[in-house]
Formats: structure tokens, C-alpha cells, sequence
């Protein structure tokens, strides 16, 4: 068993900046997480939320600043960074002809994870797909791509989950499941980091909110027992915009 | 302030001396035996090719450099040698077929070194291509990587076309000249004026894009300020 | 061991991938078939079974079908929107090259064996005696394009008009690969002795070692952002 680093913070971001060209995304982020939080990001669009949470994800490089997940730098350990973290995003980076058991095979054989086979039902019936393994994925509505990403993201049993608006395209029973499965993720102690434009959503299991603002983080507190009316006045201020109303998006 | 006096000077030597090989091509060297007057564009030929296969190495080196530091200058330099390689490389693959033609009656041969002068130019275009169709957040990375194997393609290239010479034997070879003092004198300050020529647009190409980007970079700020 | 675990991962999702829907393959297959009608009706019938022309029809037909199946390595990838899903994985980036040069290689010498043997049909060929030599310098001459077009292929996938700009970058950097392979396919079908194979396979071995070697410093070059 590798020798982990220790750390303080299990996620760690300083001064991250990021240019695309000459467009600056990202203009000096600082944020720190312990272990056990559940930020939920806001923010306009166009702020950088999801181009921060994929420089997080070492899917992309900073420009410059520094980013630390439980002690891993993404440039000199992503392999081992890789392994301590699940992304749930829009797209479900699932591939569309091969079937919902064969997917996770392949995520399952990429992390090197132990009793596949077995993981894998597990994983089938915690997000209500056990009836589906060799159906083929194009086959499954968004709803089902979605919750079989949520398994794909989940197998290795990362320490850090972060989600990029996974509401999108849930149906009420999706929506719920979802929930049941961060509540869960939280509860055994993982970090969780989410993305969501959905205030209702976002705050429901969160213990900590951050809004990002034209690629700068212009508020970042802890909360507790949220009410989301106390909060919406606070993101209007934030970010001179009125937030989406809570909706079940079908 | 010395350094721009140094600049002038050097564009001023430059310019000097290629009127120094004007002259000795035109009026110094003697006029070749077998070949007559057109041999002349020998001195053009051989420096250009020279050059052509030395703005590439340039590229080469700016690209492996840019790849180890990611600062920015070194992809500019790796890319404004290319432009100016592909100048050279144009030149030489014109000038070749007019040598050619009245010398030996052909407009091309088959020559090893010409025709891999003739893939380094393919390669240089396809770089050029590349830094064309990519977006810019990959430019650098792709060219350097490019430039980095087009370069390591022309020595293997080369020895390949030599092997497929025996395929298609060629008869012509390049090396049928009689050179006298006066030519060998002529072809080195020819190669010493066009160096330098090469450097200074070097030079020039290297500060005209870093002004390209210095502009983009106002425009950028210009358009974020005005926008929020 | 981990790691080919992980390269065989890929390798056989790839290839599922593939037989599922076959496309790559057969649009592969048949243009080679269509390619070698039209030389044969270009070059005449009897012109094609001529030993000094075969290396050369064969390998242009191997390398123009070889192109159509470079743009699946990535682009399928990207055009699925599964690329970052695979940058997630603990691997590194020469693992990720090395599973989709394999799979490359696999489909491009599907191609071949396929090819060969329309070849052999049509012109009453016979390549029996040769087969293992052949075997070795086909062999060589698919990795060796299949290391540059795997890396072309990652670099070209993000590009707007993507086979356009594989096709310029593939080209020029395969003439000395080219230029072996027919050289010595066209000295092993003469009967010729084995040394005389040796300057071909030289360059092929070397265009292979040189290309590999610069994909496993550059590739992660090629996929960052």
C-alpha cells in the first residue's frame, strides 16, 4: 500500500489563475477544504465554476498557483491524484455502445478495482439500474446515463467526489436517488465539491458555500441548516443576478 | 540605447555585405566553363538550402526549449523561424529546377538533397497548417511536439532516399562544377551575407509577433474592462 | 502488471467498441478493395502482377486506408465526449498512447491481411513462400504507422476540419517508412538474399524506435490543456 502524504486541507487551491489566449478564466483562486466538507459552487455562467473544477480534477492545468488534493500535486503525482477522486459531470463519459455492466467493466479494469464482478452488481442496484446490465447505454434515457455515471465515478470508492451541475437532466426519482447517494458519500466522510445552479439543490446537504464571480472567489463561508431564503439574498448581492428557480428539470 | 545602436549596425553590415556578394556574383566570380551564366544562381542555391535546413533546426531546438520552460518566447522564436525556413526552402526549390533545366535539360532530378529538401518543405507547410487549425490554448504544445518530430524525420528521410535512389538510379548529379578560388571566395561571403540576412529577419519576424501578441493582450484587457 | 492490465483494458474496449458496430472496419476494407479496382483499371490488368509494381500498389493502398482509420484512435473519443473520462484514469499518458497504438495497429493489420488477400485473388499472386519475411516488414512498417498516427491522431482530434490536417501531417513524416517497406516487400517478392533486406529494415526499425521514443517524451505534451 502506498505511503499517503499527510495534509492538512484535503483540497488546496492557491492563486490558481487560468488563460485561455488572452482571456483570463481564472484570476487567482484560493480555496481550502478539509476533509469531510460538502462545498456547493455557484455563480454565473461564464464565471470559471467549471473550468475550476476541472483544473481540480487535473483534467487541466492551472497557468499558474498551485493545487494540492490529499497532499497530490496534479503535475508531478496525477496518477495517484486520479485515484483519490470521482467527477460526475454533465457529459457521462460513458460510451454509448457498450452496455451499462461493460462501462463500468472498463472503469472498473482502468482503477484497478478488486471483485469487479461483484462491484459492479453492487454498484448496478445502488442506482436502480440492476435490471439493465447488457443493455446498451444509448439505449438509456438521460436520466439512467446519468445515474450509471454517478456509478462509473463512484467504483474506485474516491475520496473526493466533485459533481458539475448532475442534476441536469435527473427526473424526480433520479434527483432523489442522486441525493440518497451523496447523503451516503457524506456520511462515510468523503469530501464532496459540487457545481450546481439549482440553489434548492445545491444547499440542501452542503456545509459549505462558495460563489465564483468573474473568475474570482467573491464569497465562501460555512453554513449550517440553511434556509435557502436567507441565502438568496446573499447571492443576488454577490452576483447581481436573480438565482434559477428551484424547478424539477425533467 | 547601446542596444540600438548595436541593431542598426548590424542591419547596416548586413546590408553592406550583401551588396558585397551582389557584386562579387556578378562581377567578381568568373563565369563557369561548362555551365555558363546560369550557374551563377549557385551562390543563391547552396546558401539557401543551408538556411533552410538550419531555421528548421531552430525550430527543433525553440521547440524542445519551449517544452521543457512553457515560456511563450520560445514558441514565437520556433515559429518565426519556420516562416522564414519555408522562405528559404521556397527559394531553393526554385532555384534548383532553374539551374537544371538549361544545364542539364531537365526541371528536376531526383537528387537525394533536393528532394529532401523538398519533404522538409512539406513539413514545414504541415507546421505552419497545424498552427493554423488548433485552437490557441494547444498551439504552442502541438507545434512544439510537431516541430520536434518533422526534424527528427529528415535525417531518417534522407538516408531512405538514398536507399530508394537505387530503385530509380539518377544519372545527374549536383556536383559537376569546377570551382575555382574566386568561387570558393564568392560562395563564402555569399554564405556570410545571407547568415546574416537570415538573423536579421530573424530578428525583425521575432519583434513584429511579439508586437502581434503585445496588441492582442491590450485588446484582451481593453474588452474586459468595457464588457463588465 | 497493472499497467497492461490497464492497456488491455482499453485495447478491449476499443475492439468491443468496433465489433459492435463494424463501421470502421468494413468503410476500411472496402476502400482498399475499391482502391485496387481502380489501379488495376488504371494501370491495366497485366501491369499488376508485375513483382516490381506490387510493393508499391499495396503499400499506397495500405497507407490511404490505414488514414481512414487513424481519425477513430481520438476522434471517436472526442467526438463522444469520453476523452476526459479516460484522462481521469490512473494512467499515464504513454499508457493511453500505447493502448490506442495497439488498437490501431490491430485494425490497420486487419486491413492488411484483408487487402493481401484480395490482392492475391484478383492477380493470381503467390506469396506463399514469402510469407514470413513479408509478415516481418509488414509488421514493422504498420507500427511504425501506427506510432506516428496515434500521435497525429490525438493531435489533430480537436481540430476543426480533423482528417484534412491528418492527412498533412501523416504524409510527409511516413515517406522514409514508406519508402522501406516497399523497398524491401519489393526485394523479399525478387527472391533476393536476406543482407540485401538489411538497409530497409534498418530504416524501418529505426523510423519505429525513433517515433516510439518520441511519443513516450512528448504524448503528454499532446493531451494536456
Amino acid at each position: 500500500m502506498r505511503k499517503l502524504p499527510s495534509y492538512d486541507y484535503i483540497i488546496e487551491a492557491k492563486g490558481v489563475k487560468k488563460e485561455f489566449g488572452f482571456k483570463a478564466v481564472l484570476k487567482g483562486i484560493d480555496l481550502q477544504l478539509k476533509e469531510g466538507d460538502f462545498l456547493a459552487l455557484f455563480g454565473p455562467n461564464g464565471a470559471g465554476k467549471t473550468t475550476f473544477i476541472q483544473i481540480l480534477c487535473s483534467l487541466m492545468l492551472p497557468s499558474s498557483g498551485k493545487v494540492c488534493i490529499a497532499g497530490f500535486d496534479p503535475r508531478s503525482d496525477r496518477e495517484a491524484l486520479c485515484e483519490m477522486i470521482g467527477f460526475v459531470s454533465h457529459h457521462t463519459f460513458l460510451y454509448p455502445n457498450l452496455s451499462a455492466f461493460e462501462n463500468l467493466k472498463f472503469y472498473g479494469m482502468m482503477y484497478n478495482v478488486p471483485a469487479l464482478d461483484e462491484k459492479i452488481e453492487k454498484l448496478l442496484e445502488l442506482v436502480g439500474l440492476a435490471d439493465f446490465p447488457n443493455d446498451q447505454v444509448q439505449t438509456f434515457s438521460r436520466g439512467m446515463q446519468q445515474r450509471l455515471s454517478l456509478a462509473r465515478a463512484i467504483i474506485h470508492d474516491p475520496m473526493v467526489l466533485f459533481l458539475d451541475e448532475p442534476y441536469t437532466g435527473l427526473d424526480q426519482l433520479g434527483a432523489e436517488d442522486l441525493k440518497q447517494i451523496l447523503v451516503e458519500f457524506r456520511d462515510k466522510g468523503k469530501t464532496i465539491v459540487m457545481i450546481s445552479h439549482n440553489l434548492d439543490k445545491g444547499l440542501e446537504l452542503c456545509n459549505r458555500v462558495a460563489i465564483l464571480k468573474s473568475g474570482r472567489v467573491v464569497y465562501h463561508e460555512e453554513i449550517s441548516e440553511t434556509k435557502i431564503d436567507d441565502f438568496k439574498p446573499i447571492y443576488f448581492n454577490y452576483t447581481g443576478k436573480r438565482p434559477l428557480p428551484s424547478q424539477v428539470v425533467p | 540605447m547601446t542596444k540600438r545602436i548595436f541593431e542598426i549596425t548590424f542591419e547596416v553590415v548586413t546590408f553592406l555585405l550583401m551588396l558585397a556578394a551582389l557584386y562579387a556574383i556578378f562581377i567578381y566570380a568568373p563565369i563557369e566553363k561548362t555551365m555558363g551564366i546560369v550557374q551563377k544562381i549557385f551562390y543563391l542555391h547552396v546558401p539557401a538550402a543551408f538556411l533552410a535546413f538550419f531555421a528548421f533546426f531552430i525550430t527543433f531546438l525553440a521547440s524542445i526549449v519551449y517544452l521543457y520552460k512553457k515560456d511563450q518566447k520560445w514558441d514565437v522564436i520556433a515559429y518565426c523561424s519556420a516562416e522564414i525556413g519555408v522562405l528559404f526552402c521556397t527559394i531553393v526549390l526554385i532555384t534548383g529546377p532553374i539551374w537544371a533545366k538549361p544545364v542539364w535539360n531537365v526541371w528536376w532530378t531526383w537528387d537525394p538533397r533536393l528532394t529532401t529538401t523538398l519533404i522538409l518543405w512539406f513539413i514545414y507547410l504541415a507546421y505552419l497548417m497545424l498552427r493554423g487549425v488548433v485552437r490557441e490554448n494547444q498551439r504552442a504544445n502541438l507545434s512544439a511536439v510537431f516541430g520536434i518530430i518533422g526534424f527528427a524525420n529528415v535525417p531518417i528521410t534522407f538516408f531512405a532516399i538514398r536507399l530508394w535512389r537505387t530503385i530509380h538510379p539518377v544519372i545527374i548529379t549536383s556536383e559537376g562544377i569546377n570551382i575555382s578560388k574566386p568561387m570558393k571566395y564568392t560562395l563564402l561571403l555569399t554564405f556570410c551575407a545571407f547568415f546574416l540576412f537570415f538573423l536579421s529577419l530573424l530578428k525583425n519576424r521575432i519583434k513584429l509577433e511579439r508586437l502581434k501578441i503585445k496588441t492582442e493582450k491590450v485588446r484582451a484587457v481593453y474588452e474586459e474592462i468595457f464588457s463588465s | 502488471m497493472i499497467f497492461f492490465r490497464k492497456l488491455w483494458a482499453i485495447v478491449w474496449k476499443d475492439l468491443l467498441s468496433e465489433l459492435r458496430t463494424k463501421e470502421m472496419i468494413l468503410s476500411m476494407c472496402l476502400f482498399s478493395f475499391l482502391v485496387l479496382i481502380i489501379f488495376s483499371f488504371a494501370l491495366g490488368a497485366e501491369v499488376m502482377n508485375l513483382k516490381t509494381i506490387v510493393p508499391g500498389i499495396l503499400w499506397v493502398v495500405f497507407i490511404f486506408s490505414g488514414l481512414m482509420g487513424l481519425g477513430r484512435a481520438f476522434g471517436a473519443e472526442r467526438d463522444r465526449g469520453t476523452l476526459p473520462g479516460l484522462l481521469l484514469c490512473p494512467l499515464s499518458p504513454w499508457g493511453i498512447y500505447l493502448a490506442k497504438m495497439v488498437g490501431t495497429f490491430i485494425f490497420t493489420a486487419i486491413m492488411e491481411i484483408f487487402t493481401l488477400s484480395i490482392f492475391i485473388i484478383l492477380f493470381n499472386l503467390n506469396l506463399l513462400p514469402f510469407l514470413l519475411p513479408l509478415g516481418l516488414i509488414f509488421f514493422l512498417g504498420t507500427l511504425g504507422f501506427s506510432a506516428i498516427g496515434t500521435l497525429f491522431s490525438a493531435m489533430s482530434a480537436a481540430t476543426k476540419s480533423r482528417d484534412t490536417i491528418l492527412s498533412i501531417l501523416v504524409f510527409p513524416i511516413t515517406v522514409p517508412m514508406l519508402i522501406a517497406a516497399v523497398k524491401a516487400t519489393e526485394t523479399i517478392l525478387a527472391g533476393k538474399t536476406v543482407t540485401e533486406v538489411y538497409s530497409p529494415l534498418k530504416i524501418l526499425i529505426a523510423f519505429d524506435l525513433i517515433y516510439l521514443l518520441i511519443a513516450y517524451l512528448t504524448f503528454t505534451f499532446i493531451i494536456e490543456e
